[in-house]
C-alpha cells in the first residue's frame, strides 16, 4: 500500500514538474486523452469513419517525415509503400484467406521489400534528383496493375476484404491505438544514436561517412523502417475500407503526405501527425461546400506557407516555448528565467 | 513498314513536347533552384484558355493560342511574385507550394468546365500519305512548331546577352550576382520564358490530345523522368532523353498489346536502369555538393 501511495506521488510530482510546465507536453497529454475518449464522446458512424482514416494517414505521413525529414531522402513516390502494403495485405487475404492479424504485418514487409527496391537505386543520389526519380516507382507499379487486371483487378481494384473488426468502434480503437503506439515508436527512433544518424546523414553526408558510420547501411534501413510504417498503414487502409483500387498508388496521393508534413514541420514527427489530424477531419467538414473543398485546401496550406515556412506546428511551438541558452532546457515562453538553472531568458 | 512510320511519327511528336516541358522545367530549376511541380499544370491551363477561346468565343484558332500563351506567362509571373519568391530560401516550402498551384489549376478546371473530356479543332485539317501512311497534317504542325521553337530558345540562350545573364546566373547564383546581373530579375524573367514554353506545349498539342483537369500528370512524371535521364541542368541531356522517351513510348504503344497501360511504367523502368548505371543522368555533369 505504502509502495503504491509512493509511486502515486512520484507520478504526481512528475506530471507536475515535467509535464505541466510545458505547453507541447500538455498538448501531447490532450491528445492521447481526445484520441482515447473520443467514442464516448459521440458514437456517430461518420465521425469514427473520418478519425480511423485520419489514424491512419497520420501513421502514413510520421512514415514519410521518418525518412524523408529526418534523413533527407527526399521521396516523392511515398504511395507506393502505401499501395505496396494495401495490395499484399489485400491479396493474401482474398487468395490465402489470411486473417488482417497475418495479412496486415506481411504486407509491411512486402513493402519493407519494396523499400529496398526504390533503397538500393536512391543510395547514388541526392536531393532534387532523388526526389524526381522516386516519383517514378508508383507509376510504374500502377501500370503493372493495369497489365494484370485478372489478379489485381485492374481499374476497379480488389474488394471484398475481410474486416478487421466486427463492429466501427472496435476498428476504431484497434487503428487509433496502433496509431498511437507506431509513433511513439518513429518518435523514439529518432530521438535515438540510430535516429541522431539519420539526422546526421541529412545535414552532412560525408562527415558522418568521415566518421566512421557506414551511411550506406543507415540509408538503406532509413527506407526500410519508413517503407514498413507505411506498408502498415496501407494493410490497414485496406482491411478498414474493404477495397483497394490504383488511387491508393495515386501520385497525388505521394502529394498529399508531402503536403502533410511540411505543412506540419518536416523532421519533427509530432508535426505531420499534428497536420493529418488538423487538415483531414477539416477537409471531411467542409463536405457541404463539396466543390470547393480542395480549392480551399490549397489556398489554406499556400497562406500557411508563405507566412510559416517552417510548418505551422512547429511554429506555434517556438511561439509559446523558447530554449534556455544556458542549460538547453526547454521553457515557457512567459518565463523570466529558466525553471532548471535560473539563468535569465530576456 | 507503317508500324515503323507510325512509331516514328508518334515517338517525334511526343518526345518535341516533353523536349519543350523538360528544357523550360531545367531553365527554372537551374536558375531560380525552383523545382516547379506545377510547370505541367500551367500547360493545362494553356489548353483550356484555347478551348474556351475556340469554343464559347468562336476565335480562330491562332489568336486563341496566342492569348493562351500571354495568359500563362502572366499566371506564372504572377504566381512567382506572389507565392515562390517570399519562400525561395525554404526547399520544402518551395515544392508544396508548386503542389498547392497545380491543385488549385486542377479545382479550378475542374469547377469551370466539369471533368468531362473534351476536345479541340485541328489548326489545319487534311493528311498527306508519307510510304502508304497518313500522316495528319496537324502531327506534323505540332511537329514542326516544336523544332522551330526550340531553335528560337538555342539562339536566345546562346546568342543574346540575357541568355548569357540566363546561363550565368544557373551556373553559380552568386557571382553572377556580383557580376552586376540582378538575380532576382533574371529568375522572374526565367519563370515568364519557361512557362510560356509550356503553355507553348499545351497549345499546340492541345488538338492531339483529349482535355480533362488531371491531363497534367501524365506529362509531368514523364517530364521529371526526362529531366533526371538527361542530367539535371544540362540542356542537350533533356533534348536526347526527351526523344529516347518518346519513342520508348511510342514503340511500346504499338509493339505491345496492353502497350497503352504499359507505356509509361517502361519508359520509366529505362530511366531507373540508366540511374542504376549513370546516377547523373546521361550528360549531367557531377557537381560537388554544396556545403
Amino acid at each position: 500500500m505504502k509502495l503504491i501511495l509512493f509511486y502515486l506521488r512520484k507520478l504526481l510530482a512528475v506530471v507536475r514538474n515535467e509535464v505541466l510546465v510545458l505547453p507541447s507536453r500538455v498538448a501531447v497529454i490532450i491528445f492521447f486523452l481526445f484520441i482515447l475518449l473520443l467514442p464516448s464522446f459521440t458514437d456517430d458512424v461518420y465521425i469514427l469513419r473520418v478519425f480511423t482514416l485520419t489514424c491512419i494517414f497520420a501513421i502514413f505521413a510520421a512514415s514519410w517525415d521518418l525518412l524523408c525529414g529526418f534523413t533527407g531522402q527526399l521521396n516523392f513516390g511515398h504511395a507506393l509503400f502505401f499501395g505496396v502494403g494495401a495490395y499484399s495485405a489485400a491479396l493474401m487475404n482474398i487468395h490465402w484467406q489470411l486473417a488482417p492479424w497475418f495479412s496486415i504485418p506481411l504486407g509491411a514487409l512486402v513493402a519493407v521489400a519494396a523499400g529496398l527496391t526504390v533503397g538500393i537505386p536512391a543510395l547514388r543520389l541526392k536531393g532534387t534528383y532523388l526526389a524526381l526519380t522516386t516519383m517514378a516507382f508508383p507509376i510504374i507499379v500502377i501500370g503493372l496493375i493495369f497489365t494484370f487486371p485478372g489478379f489485381t483487378g485492374g481499374e476497379l481494384g480488389i474488394s471484398g476484404i475481410q474486416k478487421l473488426a466486427p463492429t466501427r468502434i472496435e476498428e476504431y480503437y484497434v487503428i487509433s491505438i496502433l496509431m498511437l503506439v507506431l509513433c511513439t515508436i518513429m518518435w523514439k527512433i529518432t530521438d535515438s544514436n540510430t535516429g541522431i544518424i539519420f539526422h546526421a546523414i541529412r545535414e552532412d553526408e560525408i562527415a558522418v561517412r568521415a566518421s566512421g558510420v557506414n551511411t550506406t547501411r543507415y540509408k538503406l534501413l532509413a527506407f526500410c523502417l519508413s517503407g514498413f510504417f507505411a506498408g502498415l498503414a496501407g494493410g490497414l487502409y485496406a482491411h478498414f475500407m474493404r477495397i483497394v483500387g490504383p488511387s491508393t498508388l495515386d501520385v497525388s496521393l505521394s502529394f498529399q503526405v508531402v503536403i502533410w508534413s511540411i505543412f506540419g514541420g518536416a523532421a519533427t514527427i509530432y508535426g505531420p501527425v499534428a497536420a493529418v489530424f488538423f487538415l483531414y477531419p477539416t477537409l471531411e467538414l467542409f463536405h457541404l461546400i463539396q466543390d470547393y473543398r480542395t480549392i480551399v485546401f490549397a489556398i489554406v496550406v499556400l497562406l500557411v506557407l508563405i507566412f510559416m515556412p517552417d510548418g505551422l506546428f512547429r511554429w506555434l511551438r517556438e511561439k509559446v516555448e523558447e530554449e534556455c541558452p544556458r542549460c538547453k532546457v526547454r521553457n515557457v515562453a512567459w518565463r523570466k528565467t529558466c525553471r532548471v538553472c535560473t539563468a535569465s531568458l530576456e | 513498314m507503317s508500324m515503323v512510320l507510325d512509331i516514328v511519327v508518334m515517338g517525334l511528336i511526343k518526345g518535341s513536347i516533353y523536349a519543350l516541358l523538360a528544357i523550360s522545367f531545367s531553365l527554372i530549376f537551374g536558375v531560380a533552384r525552383i523545382v516547379n511541380i506545377a510547370h505541367t499544370a500551367f500547360y493545362m491551363v494553356a489548353a483550356y484558355c484555347i478551348y474556351t477561346a475556340t469554343h464559347y468565343l468562336g476565335w480562330h484558332p491562332v489568336p486563341a493560342m496566342l492569348i493562351a500563351i500571354v495568359i500563362s506567362i502572366l499566371l506564372g509571373m504572377i504566381t512567382y511574385k506572389l507565392v515562390l519568391n517570399p519562400i525561395r530560401e525554404h526547399e520544402g516550402a518551395v515544392l508544396i507550394a508548386t503542389m498547392a498551384i497545380a491543385m488549385i489549376f486542377q479545382e479550378i478546371m475542374t469547377l469551370a468546365f466539369t471533368g468531362t473530356y473534351l476536345s479541340v479543332p485541328n489548326l489545319i485539317d487534311g493528311f498527306i500519305e508519307i510510304l502508304g501512311v497518313k500522316v495528319f497534317n496537324q502531327q506534323l504542325l505540332t511537329l514542326g512548331s516544336a523544332v522551330v521553337v526550340m531553335v528560337l530558345l538555342v539562339l536566345f540562350l546562346f546568342k543574346t546577352k540575357l541568355g548569357l545573364a540566363l546561363r550565368s546566373t544557373a551556373q553559380d547564383r552568386e557571382v553572377a550576382n556580383l557580376m552586376g546581373i540582378n538575380e532576382s530579375k533574371v529568375a522572374m524573367i526565367t519563370m515568364g520564358i519557361a512557362i510560356g514554353l509550356a503553355g507553348f506545349a499545351g497549345a499546340i498539342v492541345v488538338p492531339l490530345e483529349i482535355l480533362e483537369p488531371h491531363m497534367w500528370t501524365t506529362p509531368l512524371v514523364m517530364m521529371m523522368a526526362v529531366v533526371v535521364l538527361g542530367g539535371l541542368g544540362s540542356l542537350k541531356g533533356s533534348f536526347v532523353a526527351a526523344y529516347i522517351m518518346g519513342f520508348t513510348e511510342a514503340s511500346v504503344v504499338f509493339l505491345s498489346p496492353q502497350g497503352a497501360f504499359l507505356k509509361v511504367s517502361v519508359a520509366l523502368l529505362i530511366m531507373i536502369i540508366v540511374l542504376l548505371i549513370r546516377p547523373e543522368g546521361l550528360f549531367g555533369v557531377y557537381f560537388e555538393e554544396e556545403r
